[in-house]
């Protein structure tokens, strides 16, 4: 129920296009990467999933936003289904790869912001690691590249109310690791594959 | 200020024309879909019954707003305006400078516009958006602090403002003019505006794809031909004069009016293509399948409306 209402609410505000171009929405086990320009980018992404894709994708989200105040815990805990990583004092007790890996291993998809926090807009930002490790522990999985467009001006970082211009979220082709790739060579690449799906 | 009205009969005969129109394209859009064989064909003809079925969409939400009567017309061309207006923002590059001053644009100012057409306040509906509008966005955008492209930022803003929902807002403007002898038929007047716009474009694009030849501005509208041009114009104005007995109008009268909705209708097609290709891209969005976005719907209809409403109410109130 309280999905359906944020599923709708986004779709209103945002008017979102989806634009499958390199692969299919089917609910095959993947990993959506996409870059990351504002707080609504996890629940845009997630409403432009068909309702099959969407009910085996747990996005992965930052503790300290979500688990701060009742209202985002429930939409991060029951609505959304977040795995909620933490960002700061990392340890190998709350190491954010495990519980990815451990929902992988159940079977889930994840969408994750490899840029690791929020950027300007434009061009995606650096990439952090954690993709790669991912990706080198679990090939077999489709890593699909995700670009989504003008979430930056809907609602920019520091501001609160949105403004309602259309969004367009583009997927495409999967990409994987090489076998003698380097960190830096795969995360230049990874970031290139949702940089390309800017203009197609 | 009490401009209720109820469906006449005559508005009723209008309907019931649009949509016996509709059935005799829809059957012929069936049989050329049974018939044709090429891939190019093809291609044409699955865009002509997509654009059919979204016109079926378009005719009930119309004939709905306009049984609703004046509120229902009102909301009607106040979310038109909406959506056309965040298609136009989506495609201009605007800054972080301009985010508040485009919260302001989307929920105060449109709103406020179409309830002075509501409440049929003129005075106000005509210099709200040219005065106060024009200087507070400029006034927001300083305030924001925001330099770079500080006069161009703000010319788009104003300028997708004036075409989306200034203009805009005279079609259902029409339904207020207190025209003697015409009294409580609004409706017919807007329904004639509508109508004529439309038939225009469409037989526009029907005479462009038959015999267009002559590109008449290639750089901007590689579908706008002379031939597409003369034929669109010549046909929706005979048609517009056909329609005299719904409007005070005389035939003529209805031919002349019909006349400058047309060209004002193709001149806005013109114009808002200029900002398309500029922009590299086709449509202005996606919403209405077959023809893009709603942007692309109104266009003429942007131009066509103040014209419009302003020859109306010169001469014939």
């Amino acid at each position: 129920m309280t999905a359906a209402v944020i599923i709708w609410l986004t779709k209103f505000i945002t008017g979102a296009s989806v634009r499958w171009v390199g692969c299919d929405p089917v609910p095959k086990q993947r990993v959506y990467f996409a870059n990351h320009t504002s707080h609504l980018d996890g629940v845009v992404l997630w409403s432009a999933l068909p309702p099959s894709v969407r009910k085996v994708v747990r996005p992965v989200a930052a503790a300290d936003y979500w688990m701060a105040g009742p209202i985002r815990k429930y939409l991060a805990m029951r609505v959304f289904n977040a795995i909620l990583i933490t960002r700061e004092h990392v340890s190998a007790k709350n190491n954010p790869l495990t519980q990815i890996l451990t929902a992988l291993d159940a079977k889930s998809s994840i969408i994750i912001f490899p840029e690791g926090h929020r950027n300007d807009g434009g061009e995606p930002g650096e990439f952090k690691s954690g993709l790669y490790h991912i990706i080198k522990k679990r090939p077999d999985i489709e890593f699909i590249p995700v670009y989504i467009d003008n979430m930056n001006r809907i609602l920019p970082r520091g501001e609160f109310l949105p403004v309602p211009l259309l969004t367009c979220i583009s997927f495409g082709t999967p990409i994987n690791v090489a076998k003698n790739e380097s960190r830096e060579e795969f995360l230049l690449r990874a970031r290139k594959s949702v940089n390309d799906l800017r203009q197609t | 200020m009490n401009q209720q009205f109820n469906i006449s009969n005559t508005t009723l005969w209008l309907l019931g024309g649009i949509i016996a129109i509709l059935a005799i394209s829809s059957i012929t859009g069936f049989i050329l879909s049974r018939v044709s064989t090429s891939e190019g064909n093809r291609k044409t003809i699955d865009n002509l019954n997509s654009r059919i079925r979204s016109w079926w969409v378009m005719v009930a939400v119309f004939s709905a707003a306009m049984i609703i009567g004046k509120g229902g017309s009102v909301l009607l061309f106040a979310f038109t305006s909406f959506w056309a207006f965040r298609e136009f923002i989506t495609l201009t590059p605007t800054h972080r400078g301009d985010h508040r001053t485009l919260f302001w644009v989307f929920f105060v100012i449109t709103p406020i516009q179409y309830y002075l057409v509501y409440i049929n306040w003129y005075g106000l509906f005509c210099i709200m958006i040219p005065v106060y509008a024009f200087l507070f966005v400029p006034i927001r955008n300083a305030l924001a602090g925001d330099c770079e492209r500080f006069l161009e930022r703000t010319a788009k803003i104003q300028w997708g403002l004036m075409i989306c929902v200034y203009c805009v807002s005279h079609a259902p403007m029409v339904l207020t003019l207190d025209i003697p002898g015409f009294k409580n038929q609004g409706a017919n007047l807007l329904f004639f505006l509508v109508t004529v716009t439309q038939l225009s474009d469409v037989f526009q694009y029907v005479f462009g794809k038959t015999l267009g030849k002559h590109k008449i501005a290639p750089n901007v509208s590689p579908n706008k031909t002379w031939e597409g041009f003369i034929g669109g114009i010549l046909t929706a104005t005979l048609l517009g004069a056909g329609l005299w007995w719904a409007t005070p109008f005389s035939p003529w009268q209805a031919a002349g009016m019909a006349l400058a909705i047309t060209l004002l209708g193709f001149a806005g097609g013109l114009t808002m293509s200029a900002i398309k290709r500029d922009r590299g891209v086709k449509d202005y969005g996606n919403l209405i399948a077959g023809h893009g976005g709603v942007m692309d719907r109104i266009d003429s209809i942007c131009f066509a409306a103040p014209v419009f409403f302003h020859l109306t109410r010169f001469f014939f109130t």
